[in-house]
C-alpha cells in the first residue's frame, strides 16, 4: 500500500464526511422551519388579539393584518371603565378571592387526602378509591342541579363560597387522583426514616412528604389557577350581583350591556386576563413540568 | 445500654402468607448480631418488625426491659440505616443529621455539638453544606450511619447497608463500621447492633454473633467459628463459607473391622473419632459434608482415599479450584497453587484424601448435623 493510495482514501472519507454533515444541517432547518411555521400558526391569534386591541374599532374589520396602522390606547383606557358602576379592577379583585382560597385549599386538601391513600391502608380503602375515580370520570354537566339545589339551600347562592369551597375540600379529584400517582412513584424510605427519627404522621406529611411532592402541588396549583380563571358557567350559575362578578363574566358584561359593541374594549380586557395566567405559567414553568413529567425525584 | 429480647415473634401478612414463623432471638448489650439469609428468608422484615416499620402479628419484642410491641418507631430508642440511604433530599446534610433532634427540640448547642463529634467521627465534616444528590455512594453512607449516631439510640438497626457500594468501597466500610462499633463501645455509648445482610463475608467479617435465616426460622444463632466449624443443619453448612461445602449422599456402615462410608461405588474408611462424634449411631443413609478446603489431592501412596475425574481447573492466584466429579457428585477442592501440578490434573483421574476431624454427616430427611458430639 503506497501513501498515495491511503491519502486518497483519506480524501475520500473526509469527502463523505463532509457531505454527511451537510445533509445533517439541511435536514435541521427543514425542521425547524416547520416547526416554527405550525408554531406561528398556532400562535397567530394570540398574536392577532394582541394587535388587535390597539386599534381603533374601525380597522379591527378592515385589515386582517396584527400590527395596528393607528395604535390607540381607546380600548384599554374605555375597556377598564366597563359600562357598568364598577371598573376592571372590581373583577379582577372578584377572581383573586375565588382563585385564593380554592388554590391554597385544594393544594392542602389534594395532598393530604393524596398522602392517606397512597401510604396508609383503612377499611373500605378500594371503596373510596373507586369513588374518587368515579368522580373524575363523571361529567360536570350531571352534578350542576343537585349541587345548585344544595348551595341554594345552604344560602350560598350570590356568594363566591359554592366556587370554592368544594375544591377546597378536595373535590376535585383529577387533582387528588394526580398527586396519588406522582407520591406512589416516590419511594417510602425517607418517610421511613423520619419515623424513626421521631416524627408522628402530621410532620412526616409536612417536613418530608410535601417537599417531595413540591412539583406536582405547583402544578396542581397552576392548573386550579388556570381552571378558575377560564371558568365561566360555576360564576354564571351562582353568582347574580354585578359586583360579584369575576373577569369570565365581566368580559360577556361588555358584550351584553350595549347594542353596538366595542370589539377593542372586549378584545384589551381579554389580553388583560389572559396576562396573570401567563405570568404565572412562566414564573412556574420549571416546577410545572417537573410535575406533570412525574416520577421526578431523583436519587 | 441495652440488649434486645425477641419472644417467639410471629408476622402473617393478610391471614394467609406467614413470613415469620415463632422467632426467638436475644441480643447482648453491645453485640453487633447479623441477621444473614438468602432473599426471601424474611431477615428485613424481622428487622423493620424491631424498628416498629412493621407491626407484630404475635410474640414480643423489648429493648432493654421495655417492650416496644406498641410504641411508634421514633418512642423505641432505636436508629436505622436504610439499604439506599434515604437521606431526605430536600435537606443539607447539616439538616439530615439535626432532624431528629430539631424534632425533639434539642438546644441549639446541644445539636451543634453532636453533629460536630459526629461528623469528626466519620469524616464529613466538609460535607456539612451539601445536598444528597451532591453526595457520592460512600459519602452518602456515611451521612445515613451519621444520622443514626447522632441520636444516641439503644440500639442500631442495619438494613443491608452496604450492598449499594462498589466492592471495594464496601470492603472499605466493612472496617470502618466494625471500628465505629469497638469506638462507640470505648465511649460507653449503647453499641448494640442489629445488621442485616445476605452477603455472608459481611456476616462472617463483621459480626460477634451471626443468626443464619431461611424461610421466617432461625436455623442457627452462633459465633463465626462455631457456625464455620459446627453447622447445625445442611442449610447453614452450605450457606457459610466459599466456595460452598460439599454435600453428598453417602452410607453409612458398621462392622466389626470399623466403620466406612460408601459414596457410589467408592469406600472410605472413617476414623474411630469420627464415630464417636456421632449422636446417631445408626447405620444407613446420610448427607455427608466437607469443605472444599477439607479435601485435597493424595499424596503418592496415600490409602484410604476417593477417587475422583478433575472436570474443570480455576486458578485464583494463591488458591485453585478444582471441580471434580467423585461417584457422579460435583466436589469443588481448594488446593495451594504453591507446587501444584497441572498438567498431572489434566489427565483425568486423581485421587483425594478427606481430613476426617472436618467431615460433617447429616441426618438425610432433616438436614440435622449428627456428627456434633455431645
Amino acid at each position: 500500500m503506497t501513501t498515495t493510495a491511503l491519502s486518497a482514501i483519506a480524501l475520500e472519507t473526509e469527502r463523505t464526511n463532509r457531505m454527511t454533515r451537510r445533509l445533517q444541517r439541511i435536514s435541521a432547518a427543514v425542521r425547524y422551519l416547520i416547526l416554527a411555521g405550525v408554531g406561528l400558526v398556532m400562535l397567530y391569534p394570540l398574536i392577532w388579539l394582541i394587535g388587535a386591541s390597539f386599534k381603533t374599532n374601525a380597522e379591527i374589520f378592515a385589515d386582517p393584518g396584527f400590527i395596528p396602522k393607528e395604535p390607540t390606547l381607546n380600548g384599554y383606557i374605555n375597556g377598564w371603565k366597563t359600562s357598568t358602576p364598577y371598573t376592571f379592577a372590581t373583577f379582577f379583585w372578584n377572581t383573586f378571592l375565588i382563585i385564593l382560597p380554592k388554590t391554597v385549599g385544594t393544594a392542602i386538601s389534594a395532598t393530604a387526602v393524596a398522602y392517606g391513600f397512597a401510604r396508609f391502608e383503612f377499611p373500605f380503602k378500594k371503596l373510596f378509591f373507586a369513588t374518587v375515580i368515579a368522580i373524575l370520570l363523571l361529567p360536570n354537566v350531571v352534578t350542576r342541579i343537585p349541587q345548585y339545589l344544595l348551595f341554594r339551600d345552604l344560602g350560598w347562592l350570590d356568594s363566591f363560597l359554592p366556587l370554592w369551597v368544594p375544591s377546597a375540600l378536595a373535590g376535585d379529584a383529577f387533582f387528588v387522583f394526580m398527586l396519588i400517582q406522582f407520591l406512589r412513584a416516590i419511594p417510602r424510605d425517607m418517610e421511613e426514616a423520619a419515623r424513626v427519627d421521631g416524627a408522628n404522621t402530621l410532620q412526616v406529611l409536612i417536613f418530608i412528604v410535601v417537599p417531595l411532592l413540591a412539583p406536582a402541588i405547583v402544578s396542581v396549583c397552576l392548573f386550579q389557577i388556570m381552571w378558575t380563571m377560564n371558568d365561566f358557567l360555576g360564576p354564571l350559575i351562582y353568582i347574580s350581583s354585578v359586583d360579584k362578578y369575576p373577569i369570565s363574566l365581566a368580559l360577556k358584561l361588555s358584550i351584553d350591556t350595549t347594542e353596538a359593541f366595542d370589539w377593542n374594549r372586549i378584545l384589551a380586557m381579554s389580553v388583560l386576563a389572559l396576562a396573570p395566567s401567563l405570568i404565572i405559567f412562566f414564573l412556574a414553568q420549571k416546577q410545572f413540568i417537573e410535575g406533570i413529567s412525574s416520577g421526578g425525584v431523583k436519587g | 445500654m441495652a440488649g434486645l429480647q425477641i419472644r417467639n415473634v410471629e408476622k402473617v401478612y393478610g391471614n394467609k402468607f406467614k413470613a415469620v414463623h415463632g422467632i426467638s432471638l436475644d441480643v447482648k448489650d453491645g453485640e453487633f448480631m447479623v441477621l444473614v439469609g438468602p432473599s426471601g428468608c424474611a431477615k428485613s422484615t424481622l428487622l423493620r418488625m424491631i424498628a416498629g416499620l412493621e407491626t407484630i402479628t404475635a410474640g414480643e419484642i423489648s429493648i432493654g426491659e421495655r417492650v416496644v410491641n406498641n410504641l411508634v418507631p421514633g418512642k423505641r430508642g432505636i436508629a436505622m440505616v436504610f439499604q439506599n440511604y434515604a437521606l431526605y433530599p430536600h435537606m443539607k446534610v447539616f439538616k439530615n443529621l439535626s432532624f431528629g433532634m430539631r424534632l425533639q427540640r434539642r438546644p441549639r448547642a446541644e445539636i451543634e455539638s453532636g453533629i460536630g463529634h459526629v461528623s469528626r467521627l466519620l469524616e464529613i465534616e466538609e460535607l456539612l453544606d451539601r445536598l444528597p444528590k451532591q453526595l457520592s455512594g460512600g459519602q452518602a453512607q456515611r451521612v445515613a450511619v451519621g444520622r443514626a449516631i447522632i441520636k444516641k439510640p439503644e440500639v442500631f438497626l442495619f438494613d443491608e447497608p452496604l450492598s449499594n457500594l462498589d466492592a471495594k468501597l464496601r470492603a472499605a466500610m466493612r472496617v470502618r463500621l466494625t471500628s465505629l462499633h469497638k469506638q462507640l463501645k470505648q465511649e460507653g455509648l449503647s453499641s448494640t447492633v442489629v445488621y442485616v445482610t445476605h452477603d455472608q463475608v459481611e456476616a462472617m467479617t463483621m459480626g460477634d454473633r451471626i443468626c443464619v435465616m431461611k424461610d421466617g426460622r432461625i436455623m442457627q444463632v452462633a459465633d463465626p467459628v462455631t457456625l464455620y466449624d459446627r453447622p447445625e443443619n445442611t442449610f447453614v453448612a452450605g450457606f457459610i463459607g466459599t466456595p460452598e461445602m460439599n454435600l453428598f449422599s453417602a452410607r453409612l456402615h458398621k462392622g466389626a473391622s470399623g466403620a466406612s462410608l460408601e459414596i457410589g461405588k467408592q469406600r472410605m474408611a472413617l476414623d474411630p473419632s469420627v464415630m464417636a462424634r456421632l449422636t446417631l449411631g445408626d447405620a444407613g443413609e446420610v448427607t455427608a459434608g466437607i469443605r472444599p478446603q477439607h479435601i485435597a489431592p493424595a499424596a503418592a501412596g496415600a490409602s484410604n482415599t476417593l477417587e475422583g475425574r478433575v472436570s474443570h481447573v480455576e486458578f485464583m492466584g494463591h488458591e485453585i479450584y478444582l471441580h471434580v466429579v467423585i461417584a457422579d457428585n460435583a466436589f469443588i477442592v481448594v488446593t495451594q497453587s504453591a507446587g501444584f501440578d497441572r498438567a498431572k490434573a489434566s489427565e483425568g483421574a486423581m485421587h483425594f484424601t478427606v481430613a476426617q476431624d472436618a467431615l460433617h454427616l447429616f441426618d438425610p430427611v432433616s438436614g440435622k448435623n449428627i456428627s456434633l458430639g455431645s
